[in-house]
C-alpha cells in the first residue's frame, strides 16, 4: 500500500512540494501566470510567435453576446467551447457533429442551441474561472486529429503533453481519454497516460488511475505500438513556448491535426506529476541535468540536447554513457 | 538564491516566541497547564485612630514583592482622604491626608497576595550601625549580656541567637531582667547587636493563618551576615529563619504607622486564603505594563473572551498546513475547515457533525435543483445562501419543538461559506462524480474535525490565550512547513506503482 520515501527518491520522483517549491516557485514569475492562465491571451501570443494553434470561431465576452452564438458557429460541422481561464479541462464542450436534432457531443448526447447559451453563461459568470472571476467564452475550429491515433483513443482528442523546463523538453506523454473520463484527457478523470520516449516520441508505458496498462480500455488496441508522427517539430513547437512565455517550468498541451501538423492547445504553469507515472520515471535527475546546462541556447539545440540525453531507446544507449556536459 | 534571511526570521521567530513565553512562566509565574491551583491570601489592614480636628497625615507601611508572595491587586477605602503611594529604597508606603476630621477615623487598605514558589532572596538595604551609649548601671550590664553571647558565638547568626536566648525566660540572668525593666525587648536586642558591631534591625511581620482576625503585626529581627546575606530572628525564641507563612509587612526599619493629628492610632490585620486556578490568578495580575508583559488579560473581559477564539485561528490554520503540505489531504476550500471547526467549538461535535452534513446534503439537493433553473453565478450561489439560512432556520425550530436544544446552536455555521461549500461540491459533482466529492467532503470533514480537536483542547486554548509568544513560534512552523520539499504523506502511495517495475 505504501512506498518508503527513500525508494521514491532514488527513482527521482519529484513531489507536489517540491514541484511548487523548487520549480514552479523558483523559475515561473508570477505576472507571466495570466499569459497561460488565459487561453484566449495564449493563443494570440502563439500566433504573434508563429506557433500554430487550432483557429478561432470566435469570442463571447457579455451576456449580452451569448445570444449571438447561434450566427457565429453557423456553417461550422464542429467546434469547441471553451472557457478562456478555465482549469484542468474544466468547462470545454465538444461538438463534433451539427445536423437538425441539434448539436451532438461526441459521447453522442444531443444539445439544443438553448443548452449552448447555458454553458456559454455559465463560463461568462465565472463558473469554470479560478477563483470564480468573470470569464470570457472562445469558441475554436475542431481539430481533425491525425487518423493514425484514433485508434488509440475514445471521443475525445489525444493530446500530448511535453514538459518544457527552461527551454528543454524533459518528459512527456500522451493521454488518451476513455469513456471512464468522458472524452475528456485529464488522467485523474480516467484517461489513459501513455509515457512517450522523448528521442523517438515512441510508447514507454501506460496508466490509467495510476496503475499499468499496456492497451486501451475501451478499443481494445494494444499501446506499446504507438508512435507520434513528425515528433521532432511537434518537440520544437513546444520547446519553443519557452520563449514566448518566459515561464521556466511549462506544461505544454499539444495536438497533432492531419493538415496542419503539431499544434499548441493550451499551456499549464503548473503542471502535474502524474507524467511520472506515465513514464514509469522521475523527472527530477532530468531537471538536475537541465539545470546544469547554460542559457540562450537556441531552440534545435535545446531539443537536441533532450533528445540525445533524455532518450530511453537502446541505439543511443553508447552515446548517453558519455558525460552530460560533454555535448554543450 | 540564498536561504539565509528566511532560517534567521525563522530563528529570530522561535527565539522571540519562546523566550517571551519563558519570560511569563519564570517571572510572571503563568503555569504551563491550566488546572494549576494557586494559592491567594487577601489580607485586609484596617487603621484606627482618633481624630483631633486638625489636619492629619497618615503613613502606612505597605508589602512589597517578597521571597514567597506577588502581590496581586491592591485596594483602599478611605472616603474624603488623599491618597498617595510613594516608594523609596526602605519601602513602599501609603499617605492618607485631610485637611480636618474629627472623632473615630477607620482606613482600609487591602491586597491580594499570590503564594509563589520564587527562591530568589530579595535585596535588603544593610543599616548603618548606630552609636549606642547606655546610661549606669545599665551601660556594664550591656557589656556583659555582649560578653556573654560573644564568647559562646563564632560570627553574626549564631551571636544573634545566643543573645535572644539569653533574654528567655529560663536563660535569663541579672542583667538581662535589668536591662528589661528599662528597655523594650526587639529594640533592645537590636541594640545590643549594634553595639557589638552586628548589622541588624527591627522589622514588623505578619504570620498569615488562614480566617484570622484582628491579628497584629509581630516583630523580626533582621540580621545582616555581610553587605548582602540576611537572616531574619525570632525575638521571642531565636529562632533562626523566615517562617512560610511570615510575610514581611516592613522592612525598612521604619515605623509601620505614623499618624500626625491623631491619637490612639493602631493598625489590625484580618486575612482570608483561598485556592483559584491559575488562570484566574493570572488574570487578577497587576498589569505592569511593560512590553515583555504584553498580555490579552488587559483587555476587558469581553474583547478578551473574543481573543481566545481569535488566537485560536493559527491552530487551526497550523492543522490545515500541516494535514495539507505534510499528508496531502484535500479539503474544499483551503482555511473552510478551520471555519467549520469554529463552528464546532460551539454546537460541540457530534451535533456540529450531524447539523454540517443535514445542512450540505440537503443544501446539494436543492442547488442540484437550482442549476435547472440556468442562473448567473452569483445569483445562484446567493440563492444558496438564502437555502442555507432557511435550512438552518427550519432545523433550529424543529430540534427545539422536539425538544432538542442543542439543535439551535446550528446558527453558529458561517453560513456564507456553507452556501459556497455546497456550490463547490455542486460542481465538483457534476464535473468529476460523486466519488470526489466524498474525497474532498471527506477530507474537510476530517481536517474539520483535527482541527476541532487541537483548537478544543483545554490545554492549547490555555497555552495560546495566555502565551502570545507562542503564535509567534506557530508562525515559525507554519514558514518551516513552507519550505518543505519532501514527499506528502499519500504520495507515498500514489506514486506506488511506479516502484513496482
Amino acid at each position: 500500500m505504501w512506498v518508503r520515501p527513500s525508494q521514491l527518491k532514488q527513482r527521482g520522483i519529484i513531489g507536489m512540494n517540491r514541484r511548487n517549491i523548487r520549480y514552479i516557485g523558483r523559475y515561473n514569475s508570477r505576472k507571466l501566470y495570466p499569459l497561460v492562465d488565459d487561453k484566449l491571451k495564449t493563443k494570440l501570443l502563439a500566433e504573434k510567435h508563429g506557433i500554430t494553434s487550432p483557429a478561432l470561431i470566435g469570442t463571447v465576452s457579455t451576456q449580452f453576446e451569448v445570444k449571438g452564438l447561434g450566427d457565429m458557429i453557423a456553417g461550422h460541422d464542429g467546434f469547441a467551447i471553451k472557457p478562456a481561464k478555465g482549469s484542468g479541462g474544466k468547462g470545454i464542450l465538444v461538438i463534433e457533429r451539427v445536423d437538425q436534432d441539434g448539436y451532438h457531443k461526441p459521447s453522442g448526447a444531443r444539445l439544443s442551441l438553448e443548452d449552448l447559451h447555458r454553458h456559454v453563461s455559465n463560463i461568462l459568470s465565472g463558473l469554470y474561472s479560478l477563483g470564480g472571476a468573470a470569464d470570457v467564452a472562445m469558441v475554436e475550429a475542431l481539430i481533425n486529429f491525425d487518423e493514425k491515433l484514433s485508434e488509440y483513443t475514445y471521443e475525445g482528442v489525444p493530446d500530448i503533453r511535453v514538459i518544457i523546463f527552461r527551454g528543454y523538453p524533459v518528459m512527456a506523454m500522451m493521454r488518451l481519454s476513455t469513456a471512464a473520463s468522458d472524452g475528456k484527457a485529464n488522467l485523474h478523470q480516467g484517461a489513459v497516460g501513455v509515457g512517450l520516449d522523448i528521442a523517438t516520441g515512441t510508447a514507454v508505458r501506460g496508466v490509467q488511475f495510476d496503475r499499468s496498462r499496456h492497451d486501451h480500455p475501451d478499443t481494445g488496441h494494444e499501446l506499446a505500438s504507438l508512435r507520434i508522427p513528425d515528433w521532432t517539430n511537434l518537440l520544437m513547437l513546444a520547446a519553443g513556448c519557452y520563449e514566448m512565455t518566459g515561464l521556466g517550468y511549462l506544461g505544454t498541451d499539444m495536438v497533432i491535426d492531419r493538415h496542419r501538423g503539431p499544434m499548441l492547445l493550451e499551456l499549464n504553469a503548473r503542471p502535474g506529476l502524474a507524467i511520472q507515472m506515465a513514464n514509469g520515471e522521475g523527472l527530477r535527475r532530468r531537471l538536475d541535468l537541465v539545470e546544469k546546462q547554460p542559457h540562450g541556447l537556441d531552440v534545435e539545440k535545446r531539443v537536441a540536447f533532450s533528445q540525445h540525453h533524455f532518450a530511453r531507446r537502446g541505439e543511443l544507449r553508447t552515446l548517453d554513457e558519455q558525460p552530460a556536459l560533454a555535448a554543450t | 538564491m540564498s536561504r539565509l534571511p528566511f532560517y534567521i526570521i525563522v530563528g529570530l521567530l522561535l527565539v522571540l516566541g519562546i523566550g517571551t513565553s519563558l519570560y511569563r512562566h519564570i517571572q510572571l509565574e503563568v503555569p504551563w497547564t491550566p488546572g494549576e491551583q494557586r494559592q491567594v491570601w487577601e489580607v485586609e489592614a484596617i487603621i484606627d485612630f482618633a481624630a483631633l480636628g486638625e489636619p492629619v497625615r497618615v503613613d502606612f507601611a505597605l508589602p512589597s514583592h517578597q521571597l514567597g508572595y506577588r502581590i496581586l491587586t491592591e485596594n483602599t477605602a478611605s472616603p474624603g482622604y488623599g491618597l498617595s503611594f510613594l516608594q523609596d529604597e526602605s519601602g513602599r508606603r501609603a499617605q492618607w491626608s485631610i485637611r480636618r476630621a474629627t472623632g473615630s477615623q477607620q482606613l482600609y487598605y487591602s491586597v491580594r497576595l499570590q503564594v509563589t514558589e520564587d527562591t530568589r532572596r530579595q535585596q535588603a538595604n544593610r543599616p548603618e550601625l548606630r552609636e549606642v551609649s547606655w546610661e549606669r548601671p545599665y551601660d556594664t550590664a550591656a557589656a556583659q549580656v555582649i560578653e556573654r553571647a560573644w564568647a559562646r558565638s563564632a560570627d553574626p547568626y549564631t551571636f544573634a541567637r545566643e543573645l535572644i536566648r539569653d533574654f528567655n525566660e529560663e536563660r535569663q540572668s541579672e542583667n538581662t531582667r535589668l536591662l528589661l525593666t528599662q528597655f523594650e525587648r526587639t529594640p533592645l536586642l537590636v541594640r545590643l547587636l549594634n553595639q557589638a558591631g552586628v548589622h541588624a534591625r527591627e522589622v514588623s511581620g505578619l504570620l498569615l493563618e488562614d480566617g484570622r482576625r484582628r491579628q497584629t503585626l509581630a516583630p523580626w529581627i533582621q540580621v545582616f551576615e555581610d553587605e548582602e546575606n540576611w537572616a531574619l530572628f525570632d525575638p521571642r525564641t531565636g529562632t533562626q529563619g523566615q517562617p512560610e507563612n511570615l510575610l514581611l509587612w516592613e522592612s525598612g526599619g521604619r515605623a509601620v504607622l505614623e499618624v500626625q493629628g491623631g491619637t490612639n492610632s493602631r493598625v489590625t490585620f484580618s486575612m482570608l486564603s483561598r485556592s483559584q486556578p491559575a488562570a484566574a490568578a493570572v488574570r487578577s495580575q497587576l498589569a505592569d505594563d511593560t512590553l515583555l508583559n504584553f498580555s490579552i488579560h488587559s483587555l476587558p473581559l469581553e474583547e478578551q473572551a473574543l481573543f481566545q477564539t481569535i488566537l485560536l485561528i493559527p491552530i487551526g490554520a497550523l492543522v490545515v498546513v500541516f494535514l495539507r503540505i505534510m499528508v496531502g489531504l484535500k479539503t474544499s476550500g483551503t482555511f473552510m475547515p478551520v471555519l467549520i471547526a469554529l463552528a464546532f467549538i460551539q454546537t460541540s461535535l457530534p451535533t456540529g457533525l450531524i447539523g454540517f452534513l443535514l445542512v450540505v446534503s440537503v443544501g446539494l439537493v436543492i442547488r442540484n435543483y437550482l442549476s435547472y433553473l440556468n442562473l448567473l453565478l452569483v445569483a445562484r450561489v446567493s440563492a444558496v445562501i438564502i437555502t442555507v439560512i432557511a435550512i438552518i432556520s427550519i432545523f433550529s425550530v424543529l430540534s427545539y419543538r422536539v425538544g432538542l436544544n442543542a439543535g439551535l446552536t446550528i446558527t453558529f455555521f458561517p453560513m456564507i461559506i456553507l452556501a459556497w461549500t455546497i456550490e463547490r461540491m455542486s460542481i465538483l459533482w457534476e464535473e468529476e462524480g460523486p466519488k470526489q466529492v466524498v474525497i474532498q467532503g471527506g477530507g474537510s470533514l476530517i481536517t474539520a474535525v483535527l482541527a476541532y480537536l487541537a483548537m478544543n483542547n483545554p490545554w492549547i486554548r490555555h497555552i495560546t490565550f495566555n502565551f502570545l509568544g507562542v503564535q509567534l513560534i506557530i508562525m515559525a512552523l507554519i514558514m518551516l512547513l513552507g519550505n518543505y520539499t519532501g514527499y506528502r504523506l499519500l504520495e507515498l502511495r500514489r506514486f506506488k506503482p511506479v516502484t513496482e517495475d
